[in-house]
């Protein structure tokens, strides 16, 4: 370590914080993929999978090790490139996202002054993989899936910008590390709580999780976009659902929960218990409600969220100019 | 054994008084009409080909007419032996027309002969009779002049011969064994093809193309091997094709080999999710050919657990139904429910979903010491249960935005159509045939019919929720006045003869073994009869030719008709609305193909 400079030191440090970061968010994914069954077994009157190792806890590395000996099969009528690429930028798009993401004061792979807005080029990115995919397949309903999957994403996404772009005007930055700093004193979910619902609704659509889960829609689609795919390829589909799902949870503790912020316990602590009470609330979501129709989804992203979204960042912006003329 | 059809006790003396037989002979003359006298309980007349489209025509358009097509199909009567009396034929096929209006039925028969295998076809006037005629055609070869597609409906497109005629063999000991092989694998499948054009459709149109889309046979919300073909337009269905068959195991044909007694079981897998509630039309209609009249604990016993499996049925469905319109939770919780029916029905029955439990003149077993403290335990928890499903699931703003005004038709569609059960009751029309017809002991009971009134699929679904409750008040009421008795009629057919009459004499003991190996012999002649069964009314139309098994069973079914329904509900629908419909129809693909 003598050898070192202080400036290589910082960056090796800093590469270790990003593997760790990056390891942490895939494993999180994985664990989700079995927390979720456990808890769907609690509310559901059932055990859910508990045969593996001490009350189900191996479970997870023997689905690792099922999904990894599966047979990677390509239809031979796919579409090779397209079909490979699909899952590759599925979970890429999202684990590039926990970039901007601080954790506590001191952990964070990179303070980018563009923090929020890269996150939102990545969700645009991950609807590719759904349409490669479901393009690509050259199945029917995976077709359906991917219309579905692209006309939902791309109308959630619209405001789903918008629903942050109170928190940006408050917080007067993109920069996640000061949008956190700027909650000290009042988390961001009283001022900007129409803001909270319109991303926390955008963000289950983007993830397409439960009751937005159209693009996959069993009942209907019979899986949609990725019916086709198997072994691994599907694993990173299946992975990159729930690694979304801790994106949206994590974004929403950082932005609306003053992220590490909290009496008492560590900032780590108080991080991942507020990122595991939203990961909670979408099993919960899972387990309650039923799926509406696909029309109705969209028309409530144009007609109901887009326009609260609207109101809300005129508010918050006449707010801010009454309250702190420039 | 010699009895003639002609010369039965039960003469033809209520139909004559007919009023709608009457109005038959007026217009077609005295000669026109033969009546023949059966156990059927309803008036069964044969006519001649040439006035029979004009026949159907009078009664569907009388006042107070015959809105429904309840069944039709055939029988082949080459190796028929007693049938004096009769006009001469080689196949007759059987119209069988239901009034609700006047709560009566009239069966139509029409002669045929070898040579010349052929019928008008009556799809103008009764649109149901769409698939009935393709299924006649399928099972016996007999054509239909001016049926819009006359094909193959349950069999296979590449099948040989018409299985249900007599000289087409029934056991696999017939035929050569079975290979598939590469090349016959594609024929089948090049046969299974969809071609639009086959079915009159367009495959675009200026603007867009159709998306052809196969829904099944393997789908999860086919509920089975159900196959249907969309035509989309984006997500809007154009028009779709129901195609069925892919779980035809033969019932009918086996009810031709088996004894009157054996083939209980096999009615058990019919309506897979009803169990005894199957068996209770098949024994109904082999008592009234038998001439067996049940002891009233008998009778208790058989609709107690009837409307025990009527609730384990629509569990089912309510599970099911909200799965479909996507909620993952409430199928695991009205599955915890029929497990709780299922320890009951399994205390007494010994079995859980098929136990094959009611007998020719009675049931297989006695109700065995603590019946009630474990059937009052079920009847104590579920109303809380049903409560819940109705404030969690039915009184969802999703729920009811997926299926209010979803799929809905109105009663004289419904009757069109052949619709019974639930799906009729939920477009307001009050025929439940426990009412109605009572059958079977019901008519000692004290329970409401459930109405709907927009036929959607909401009312589809809340409306058997109410028919549940329904159920276990009659339960209640059997608990409480179980009468005493005997579980078995005192009869010389009841089948298997008490066990204590066997040990008397070498006679008695000979007696007993026949029936026991042959199973009764039953006298010639035809009985039929309807019971509301958990999907609607289900029906055994039976032919004795004086044997131990039956000479024909025709088993009319519910989900025949509410798939055969489907495009005409569903026509500008969306895909996840028809995911609704298919959930709120409450099929099993065994009770359409049988």
């Amino acid at each position: 370590m003598n050898g070192l400079s202080p400036q290589v030191a910082a960056a090796l440090m800093a590469m270790l914080q990003a593997v760790v970061i990056l390891l942490g968010a895939v494993l999180l994914g994985a664990v989700m993929t079995v927390v979720e069954r456990r808890l769907l077994g609690l509310w559901q009157d059932r055990h859910g999978p508990n045969r593996v190792g001490p009350f189900g806890s191996l479970q997870l590395i023997a689905d690792m090790l099922k999904i990894v000996f599966k047979e990677d099969w390509i239809p031979p009528f796919a579409d090779r490139t397209l079909f490979v690429l699909a899952p590759a930028i599925a979970m890429a798009s999202l684990l590039l996202s926990f970039i901007i993401i601080p954790i506590t004061p001191g952990w964070g792979v990179a303070d980018f002054n563009i923090g929020l807005l890269f996150f939102l080029a990545m969700a645009g990115i991950n609807v590719y993989a759904v349409l490669f995919g479901g393009w690509s397949s050259g199945n029917k309903y995976a077709l359906l899936g991917a219309m579905r999957a692209s006309a939902q994403t791309l109308s959630y996404e619209v405001f789903m910008g918008l629903s942050l772009m109170g928190v940006v005007a408050i917080a007067g930055s993109f920069n996640m590390r000061e949008i956190v700093n700027a909650q000290q004193g009042l988390w961001f979910v009283i001022p900007q709580f129409f803001g909270f619902c319109t991303f926390l609704i955008a963000g289950i659509a983007v993830t397409h999780r439960h009751p937005f889960d159209q693009p996959e829609a069993e009942q209907e689609l019979a899986d949609g976009y990725h019916i086709e795919y198997s072994g691994m390829k599907f694993g990173m589909f299946f992975i990159g659902e729930y690694v979304g799902m801790v994106l949206v949870s994590v974004l929403i503790v950082t932005l609306f929960f003053g992220g590490w912020h909290g009496p008492w316990l560590p900032p780590i602590v108080w991080f991942a218990l507020k990122t595991s009470f939203f990961l909670l609330l979408f099993v919960l979501l899972r387990a309650a409600l039923p799926r509406p129709r696909y029309d109705r989804v969209m028309s409530f992203g144009w007609k109901v969220c887009l326009p609260l979204t609207l109101i809300n960042l005129l508010v918050t912006g006449a707010v801010i100019l009454v309250v702190d003329p420039l | 054994m010699s009895a003639d059809i002609s010369t039965t006790e039960h003469s033809a003396a209520g139909a004559i008084d007919d009023p709608v037989v009457a109005a038959l002979k007026q217009h077609f003359g005295e000669h026109a009409i033969i009546e023949q006298a059966t156990l059927t309980g309803l008036p069964v007349l044969w006519l001649s080909r040439e006035v029979l489209v004009e026949a159907l025509r009078l009664l569907r358009d009388m006042s107070e007419p015959f809105e429904m097509l309840y069944d039709l199909s055939a029988t082949d009567e080459r190796l028929r032996t007693h049938r004096q009396g009769l006009p001469d034929a080689d196949f007759t096929v059987f119209y069988h027309l239901l009034s609700v209006t006047r709560n009566r039925d009239v069966l139509l028969k029409v002669a045929l002969h070898e040579a010349d295998l052929s019928l008008p076809s009556c799809v103008s006037l009764y649109p149901n009779a769409n698939w009935y005629e393709r299924e006649v055609w399928d099972m016996f070869g007999i054509g239909f002049a001016g049926h819009p597609h006359l094909s193959r409906i349950l069999m296979p497109p590449t099948w040989q011969g018409h299985p249900l005629r007599k000289d087409h063999g029934a056991r696999a000991t017939e035929f050569d064994p079975y290979t598939l092989t590469v090349e016959g694998q594609e024929v089948e499948q090049h046969a299974l093809q969809f071609k639009p054009e086959d079915w009159g459709m367009k495959r675009g149109n200026a603007d867009t193309e159709f998306m052809f889309l196969n829904l099944g046979p393997n789908h999860p919300s086919a509920h089975g091997a159900f196959r249907l073909v969309l035509q989309l337009d984006g997500e809007e269905i154009v028009d779709c094709v129901p195609d069925i068959g892919y779980h035809h195991r033969g019932a009918e044909k086996m009810a031709e080999r088996q004894t009157w007694h054996s083939f209980i079981p096999y009615t058990d897998r019919i309506d897979y999710t009803g169990g005894v509630m199957n068996n209770f039309p098949y024994v109904l209609a082999v008592e009234k050919l038998a001439g067996i009249e049940v002891p009233e604990r008998v009778k208790t016993i058989r609709v107690m657990m009837a409307e025990m499996f009527r609730i384990t049925s629509h569990l089912l469905f309510l599970g099911t139904y909200l799965q479909d319109l996507g909620a993952m939770s409430p199928v695991f919780f009205t599955f915890t429910d029929r497990q709780k029916a299922y320890e009951v029905i399994e205390a007494i029955t010994g079995s859980r979903m098929h136990p094959a439990w009611f007998r020719i003149g009675g049931t297989a077993m006695d109700l065995p010491r603590g019946w009630e403290t474990l059937m009052q335990g079920f009847l104590d928890w579920m109303p809380k249960r049903l409560r819940e499903y109705e404030r969690s699931m039915m009184e969802n703003a999703i729920v009811r935005d997926r299926t209010r005004h979803v799929a809905a038709f109105t009663t004289r569609e419904a009757l069109a159509w052949g619709v019974t059960g639930p799906n009729l009751r939920a477009t307001g029309c009050d025929f439940d045939l426990r009412k109605k017809r009572p059958y079977g002991g019901y008519e000692h009971f004290d329970f409401e019919v459930p109405l709907g009134s927009n036929g959607d699929a909401f009312d589809r679904g809340q409306l058997r929720i109410e028919e549940m409750r329904q159920s276990l008040r009659i339960i209640q009421q059997c608990v409480d006045h179980m009468p005493a008795g005997d579980y078995k009629a005192d009869h010389p057919l009841t089948t298997p003869p008490p066990r204590e009459r066997m040990l008397e004499h070498i006679e008695t003991l000979i007696t007993h073994f026949l029936q026991v190996s042959w199973g009764p012999v039953l006298k010639p002649n035809e009985s039929l009869s309807m019971i509301e069964a958990t999907k609607g009314i289900n029906s055994y139309y039976l032919t004795s030719d004086g044997n131990t098994m039956s000479y024909r069973t025709r088993i009319r079914t519910p989900s025949f008709p509410h798939l055969q329904q489907i495009p005409a509900v569903m026509r500008g629908g969306f895909v996840p609305d028809l995911i609704a419909h298919l959930g709120s129809i409450d099929f099993v693909m065994a009770d359409v193909d049988r």
